[in-house]
């Protein structure tokens, strides 16, 4: 099976400096991929060129087996990307901005209220502007919004950043359920235990290159339709099943199998 | 692309409409201008009265400036611009959303404003279809030209400063044209003025013809 994400000696350029400087990495359908390294590695640069919103300048991008060194516009609609920034409008409320980007990918009627009740957003909560809301609910809101476009593709900058204990693990039931319904997530995160428990497979990244060839897992690993993470209530007994994603082994210090999942 | 034009132009006027910021600084703005123009050339009544036209559009000119800052404003926090990009919509489509909306809110500007210049300048708005047709059209120049230029400097960390720099010599023949046209209006001429009215006409249909062409590429660039 083709991978979703395939890159061979990708470079990536902010300003003249390389950020990615050569990047070899293959992802298949379905994997949950944690990307850790320093700050400054190229881990939001690598998330962000993979979206299309950073061109690749040389080597081999190809991502939803789109060329992104073709063409970049076309894959970023199948694309959720989770940056440090929320993406809101302030003076809209929660239920208009996630309708509002919902829209604007022609998701079906519907999907963005069920991705409001997916993170307790369809109380008295949407209709309050973005404006008057904490970091924490912002956060939720702007994974609502991701959700709401049921990407097939998710792109994740320290996604537990800002949320409450019951955030974090509503983020992390709702990885493992987009990968098990045939999403690819790629998730950069400095929560270490977290974010290894969550991920199949680990890559490290400084200096803008992976500092060694990662193995590939077979295709099946983590993916399998099981359940819809926008449709699925919070709290159920599929979000709190467990993921076993069938890894190879990886090198040591590199990338390494990721710790089972409780 | 029209979808996309609608999708857009809903939101921005939605957002204008939570945020009241036309409402509550672009109009009094506006209003402000006509009045101390009214206190600077009041002992001369005939002076004020024959430079309402120049005037009124100056006043426009100067709040479009604040109407068009605050939709790229909008666009430039928070990662707004990113979504944006990620969303797949037509570049075009976004263009005309913002053009629309920003004609909308113009509009109702200059309707505020004329009821401006009848009670401060004691202006007599006769002629009506052509002053009606000219505001149309200078608004949909002004928007289109304001829209595209205020995209190439969104980008920018002088957006403020760099946009009047950029814009108002562009919208110069705009300035020329609705005056002669308002003029030829609201002094009993209208046959004087439909030539200016067409050169208004080639004006908004160039910029919205080369606003949606060029607004993708500048979207991703800036």
């Amino acid at each position: 099976m083709e991978p979703v994400i395939h890159l061979r000696s990708a470079v990536s350029l902010l300003g003249r400096f390389p950020a990615l400087a050569g990047v070899d990495l293959d992802v298949q359908q379905g994997e949950i991929v944690l990307l850790q390294g320093p700050n400054g590695a190229g881990k939001t640069t690598l998330l962000r060129a993979c979206a299309g919103l950073l061109p690749f300048v040389d080597g081999e991008a190809v991502v939803l087996g789109t060329d992104l060194r073709r063409d970049r516009r076309s894959v970023r609609a199948r694309v959720g990307l989770l940056g440090h920034a929320t993406g809101l409008y302030e003076d809209l409320t929660v239920a208009d901005n996630v309708r509002f980007w919902a829209k604007a990918v022609r998701a079906e009627p519907g999907q963005a209220d069920a991705a409001l009740a997916r993170l307790g957003l369809d109380g008295r909560l949407k209709d309050v502007p973005v404006a008057k809301l904490s970091a924490g609910q912002r956060r939720r809101t702007s994974i609502a919004a991701m959700l709401a476009r049921r990407p097939e593709l998710w792109l994740l900058d320290e996604p537990h950043a800002g949320l409450d204990q019951g955030g974090r693990d509503l983020i992390d039931d709702l990885v493992r359920e987009a990968a098990r319904s045939g999403a690819t997530v790629v998730l950069a995160s400095h929560e270490h235990e977290r974010a290894e428990a969550l991920a199949g497979r680990i890559v490290t990244i400084a200096g803008g290159t992976i500092i060694a060839p990662t193995p590939t897992p077979p295709p099946e690993a983590g993916s399998g339709p099981v359940s819809d993470p926008v449709s699925e209530p919070a709290g159920s007994a599929a979000a709190d099943a467990p993921v076993s994603p069938d890894v190879t082994a990886p090198g040591p210090a590199v990338a390494s199998e990721a710790a089972d999942v409780p | 692309m029209f979808r996309d034009a609608a999708l857009i132009a809903g939101k921005d006027l939605r957002l204008e409409w939570r945020s009241r910021i036309a409402i509550n600084q672009v109009a009094p703005f506006a209003l402000l201008i006509l009045i101390l123009f009214a206190f600077a050339l009041d002992p001369d009544h005939g002076v004020l009265l024959k430079a309402t036209p120049g005037l009124f559009w100056i006043a426009v000119l100067f709040s479009s400036l604040l109407a068009i800052q605050r939709a790229f404003t909008i666009e430039s926090a928070d990662g707004n611009r990113d979504a944006l990009r990620l969303s797949g919509l037509d570049p075009a489509g976004i263009f005309l959303g913002k053009f629309a909306a920003i004609t909308v809110q113009l509009l109702a500007l200059e309707a505020l404003l004329l009821a401006g210049v009848a009670l401060l300048y004691s202006a007599r708005l006769d002629g009506f279809p052509l002053l009606l047709l000219t505001c149309v059209v200078a608004t949909a120049g002004i928007a289109a030209a304001g829209t595209l230029y205020g995209v190439l400097a969104a980008g920018l960390r002088v957006r403020e400063t760099l946009l009047p720099l950029l814009l108002l010599p562009v919208l110069a023949p705009v300035l020329l044209g609705s005056t002669r046209a308002f003029e030829a209006a609201i002094g009993g001429n209208p046959s004087e003025g439909w030539p200016w009215l067409g050169l208004l006409a080639i004006f908004a249909l160039v910029y919205i013809g080369s606003g949606a062409a060029a607004f993708g590429p500048l979207l991703e660039e800036s």
